[in-house]
């Protein structure tokens, strides 16, 4: 017999709406809006009234996956991450910084973003850098 | 206020109720939470501030959890006039509602355009006057109804679908919403199929409403959906004196037959 609700940020877009997430007996089973937060005043799009809803789904990712023979397959972060690094080099040393492009998010941190634009920038090489609100 | 957490408290404390519903503001933002005698200390933290949630929805989803437990609620007087409709359409299962009545004071009372800012039963609070402006619902009944539907369609197309009316109704409880049905409502299209979306929603409101306004509270789009609330809430009286949210023995015209002139339930 236990309810909560836990102050939250939307993960989705870069708007910062204020939501609750309703936990019942340790299960996220709701989502409300602030109805008194300085941004959203009380309301939320349907992606926010529906931001409980991946939580707990069994459809959820929870390793990475890679493609190996044409099927996505269960992997380590390291080998995750290693795959995209030399691919990443080949397209680029094979077809040149040009040929890669970078989509971020409107809804990582100014941090996150600005090491994103380093990363593509400095190490990759183009100016091919833009984030999801502009889709 | 201090009453009220000692009532709350003592009343844990014997075992009269399990759990405590209620509002609590912290670092300046308004929420529902829920008290036991696990987490008692929590109490201090009830208050009755600006902001409002649907008590009575929360209700019903802890009362699906925990059937034949006593719980008391924090009500307002729209808390009241839900909960009065959710024991009506058995949402509330077999749990005991013991109710701690607030009085709004006469700036919440303006803010939500309140007619009855109390409860039947009042713990903590004044009496505020109540308040009715509805200047918009008399301008609206002067016009002729094709002007009418053009204002309303024009309300309408401001919609973007976020479903939030519905989800913070304290007395939209369906399993299955008629609003999601791809037949009437085919998907994928912002703004929602017009009329249809919000006069269906009108429809399924006329015997439940219970005139809180958290619904145009939280439209995104600022539609004036209470005044179409409103509206029907005025017809059921015309018609049938009915008002829902008044009275618990009160029983539905919607659900009742006419035999020999008069309606049978």
């Amino acid at each position: 017999m236990d309810y909560k609700t836990v102050l939250t940020v939307c993960p989705y877009c870069g708007c910062g709406c204020g939501m609750y997430l309703e936990v019942m007996d340790g299960k996220v089973t709701g989502t409300l809006p602030s109805m008194n937060h300085p941004i959203s005043e009380g309301s939320l799009c349907i992606k926010g009234w529906n931001a409980h809803e991946p939580v707990h789904s069994p459809k959820r990712l929870t390793k990475p996956l890679v493609k190996k023979d044409g099927k996505l397959t269960e992997a380590s972060w390291d080998e995750a991450i290693g795959k995209v690094a030399s691919e990443l080099t080949r397209v680029r040393d094979q077809y040149g910084p040009n040929s890669v492009a970078v989509l971020t998010s409107a809804k990582c941190t100014n941090e996150e973003n600005y090491l994103m634009m380093k990363l593509t920038r400095a190490v990759i090489g183009t100016n091919n850098i833009d984030h999801c609100a502009r889709l | 206020m201090e009453e009220l957490k000692k009532k709350a408290k003592q009343a844990l404390d014997e075992g009269k109720i399990d759990g405590f519903l209620g509002l609590k503001l912290e670092g300046g933002e308004v929420s529902p939470f829920f008290v036991t005698k696990d987490n008692l200390a929590e109490l201090e933290k009830l208050t009755a501030p600006d902001g409002r949630y649907s008590l009575g929805k929360i209700l019903t989803r802890i009362a699906v959890k925990n059937p034949g437990k006593n719980i008391g609620v924090m009500v307002r007087g729209c808390d009241e006039r839900a909960i009065i409709e959710l024991v009506k359409a058995s949402q509330l299962g077999t749990v005991k509602v013991e109710q701690y009545g607030v009085a709004c004071n006469a700036k919440t009372a303006e803010k939500c355009n309140c007619p009855q800012p109390f409860p039947s039963h009042i713990d903590f609070g004044e009496k505020a006057p109540g308040v009715e402006h509805i200047e918009l619902l008399t301008r609206l009944e002067g016009l002729t109804p094709e002007a009418r539907l053009d204002y309303w369609l024009g309300q309408f197309s401001k919609c973007i679908k976020c479903y939030g009316c519905r989800n913070i109704c304290p007395v939209c409880y369906c399993k299955e919403c008629t609003l999601e049905d791809k037949n009437l409502v085919p998907g994928g299209i912002v703004p929602p199929a017009t009329p249809v979306f919000h006069f269906i929603k009108a429809m399924h409101m006329a015997d439940r409403c219970i005139d809180c306004g958290l619904c145009e509270e939280t439209c995104p789009s600022n539609i004036p959906l209470r005044t179409i609330y409103r509206h029907m809430r005025k017809a059921m009286h015309d018609l049938f004196e009915y008002v829902p949210g008044r009275a618990a023995e009160d029983k539905s015209p919607l659900g009742a037959l006419e035999e020999g002139g008069r309606l049978v339930h």
